[in-house]
């Protein structure tokens, strides 16, 4: 079960930056772990995370397996203004996605 | 002399080092609870709770956590404690299970069949857990210790937590009976002193990171008791309830700051 | 402070297929990994931050700040030698962001971690050791 519930806030801080933090619900599979039987497990793994700034993108991410189960990332805008719609969607190597959307807080 | 000088020398720096790693330690914890997968967890319980379920198809909404039925907010904090429908003294996990079998109508067999989950699939207990603890986030914990129950349970879980018995004679307190004492570098806080039990107690339920999994406090009772080569205490039997009221009653005062991490 | 959570929908990645460096993820030595993003002889620069404990508790996660002082950075990587795949990632900053970025990333064992930055044609190095240790029993 790679798709569960992913978080996302989006601050604006008083320096005048945004930082949006999310929270993917994701095993990160290396495909070098045994599973109880003795069997590997195969990679499962997000390989694109893009981030969205009222529709267009702002950070696109290519990431491995080697990036920790139930990935959590911080990105930062220059600016941003409260009421900006963050959009934040992965994509893995079984070709399964999720996304999130929330205003600017 | 120039020998003691020696091994003097070889004392403060392995002492200098052992400092400058507990604060690299402590830095790499900050940093871990800062991105925990425990708020996903959070959401997943509260999904869970509002769930219907069981023979009656509905939710745990209705529970009485203590504070009322239905209030989860500040529940957490004043656990365990005596439950006057059920005349027993009640930790979270048991009485979550009294309500699944009260109000969905499931036997407890059925509701504790699958209550430690794996990473891949979280228990309901666990996930339920992370949810209403985390309705406490900043809350002062003030477990029961009033009630003549109450005060029964504490007595028992102070009596179990230094009992030494098993094949290797152990007690809880053989472990975290002394100040200064760890396992590599994992500190044993000896849980019978205000100082050390209040921040664990207002740490648990906690993600794991080892294990990617959501662990609750019956989860450590009955893990601890596996490593002292004891039987597998019943999920939420008297005895796992009592040691959690002891640590948590000892704790008390304590704001509570969880669901937290573990290595 | 809003917290807003959807739940996840499977289907297919309907929007642009975005592009997968698989012979740089695919890459078992650093060298490798760097060549295949187009970063051999990175410079080494004092202009790019990384904030990570110096001991990790737990290889599974290591969290790591990483930004870029060095002017039009346009992308960060990180790259982990003793990994298996040291390629661990790669932020593209197009409009709007500023080349910063937290993430958690495991190590298998005690490494150098390379952080590279891209600007304007030109590659950018900062390296920093992280130990890994092993915790206790408990937690």
């Amino acid at each position: 079960m790679a798709a569960g519930p992913m978080k996302m806030r989006a601050t604006l801080a008083p320096a005048g930056y945004t930082d949006i933090r999310v929270l993917m619900t994701h095993p990160m599979e290396t495909g070098q772990r045994k599973d109880a039987d003795g069997k590997l497990v195969p990679m499962h793994f997000i390989q694109n995370v893009t981030v969205k700034v009222n529709g267009k993108p702002a950070v696109e991410a290519q990431i491995s397996q080697g990036v920790s189960r139930n990935p959590v990332f911080t990105f930062r805008l220059k600016g941003g203004a409260r009421g900006d719609n963050i959009e934040v969607s992965w994509i893995d190597n079984h070709g399964e996605t999720a996304s999130i959307e929330a205003p600017v807080a | 002399m120039r020998r003691a000088a020696a091994v003097l020398f070889a004392l403060v720096a392995s002492t200098a080092l052992a400092q400058d790693a507990g604060k690299e330690i402590r830095r790499y914890r900050e940093m871990v609870a800062e991105g925990s997968p425990a708020e996903l967890f959070e959401l997943g319980g509260e999904a869970l709770w509002k769930r219907p379920q069981g023979p009656k198809n509905v939710s745990l909404e209705k529970c009485d956590l203590g504070q009322g039925p239905g209030v989860v907010k500040g529940a957490y904090a004043r656990l365990p404690r005596y439950f006057g429908d059920a005349d027993r003294v009640m930790d979270l996990e048991t009485r979550l299970v009294y309500c699944m079998q009260t109000l969905q109508g499931r036997s407890s067999e059925e509701a504790t069949a699958h209550v430690f989950g794996t990473a891949d699939e979280p228990s309901e207990m666990e996930s339920l857990s992370a949810y209403i603890a985390g309705q406490s986030h900043g809350v002062k914990m003030q477990p029961g210790i009033s009630h003549p129950k109450e005060k029964a349970a504490f007595e028992l879980g102070r009596a179990l937590y230094f009992h030494r018995t098993g094949p290797w004679d152990f007690s809880c307190a053989s472990c975290h009976g002394q100040e200064g004492k760890r396992i590599r570098l994992q500190e044993l806080p000896a849980l019978s002193e205000r100082k050390y039990a209040g921040p664990v107690a207002a740490s648990w339920p906690a993600y794991r990171i080892s294990t990617s999994q959501f662990i609750t406090l019956q989860w450590r009772m009955n893990d601890c008791y596996r490593q002292m080569r004891m039987p597998e205490p019943t999920f939420g039997s008297d005895a796992t309830v009592a040691l959690i009221l002891f640590i948590a009653a000892t704790g008390a005062g304590e704001t509570y700051a969880g669901p937290g991490n573990k290595r | 402070m809003v917290g807003v959570f959807a739940v996840a929908a499977v289907r297919p990645w309907t929007a642009l297929a975005a592009a997968w460096n698989k012979d740089a993820f695919g890459a078992k030595t650093s060298a490798d990994a760097l060549k295949g993003i187009g970063a051999v002889g990175a410079a080494p620069s004092g202009d790019i931050h990384v904030e990570a404990p110096e001991i990790a508790e737990n290889g599974a996660v290591v969290p790591i700040e990483i930004s870029s002082a060095v002017p039009g950075t346009s992308s960060i990587a990180v790259v982990i030698d003793k990994n298996p795949f040291p390629l661990v990632a790669k932020f593209d900053f197009l409009e709007g962001a500023l080349p910063f970025v937290k993430v958690n990333v495991k190590m298998n064992e005690t490494s150098e971690v390379r952080v590279i930055a891209q600007a304007g044609g030109k590659s950018y190095v900062a390296t920093k050791e992280i130990k890994v240790t092993i915790g206790g029993c408990g937690g």
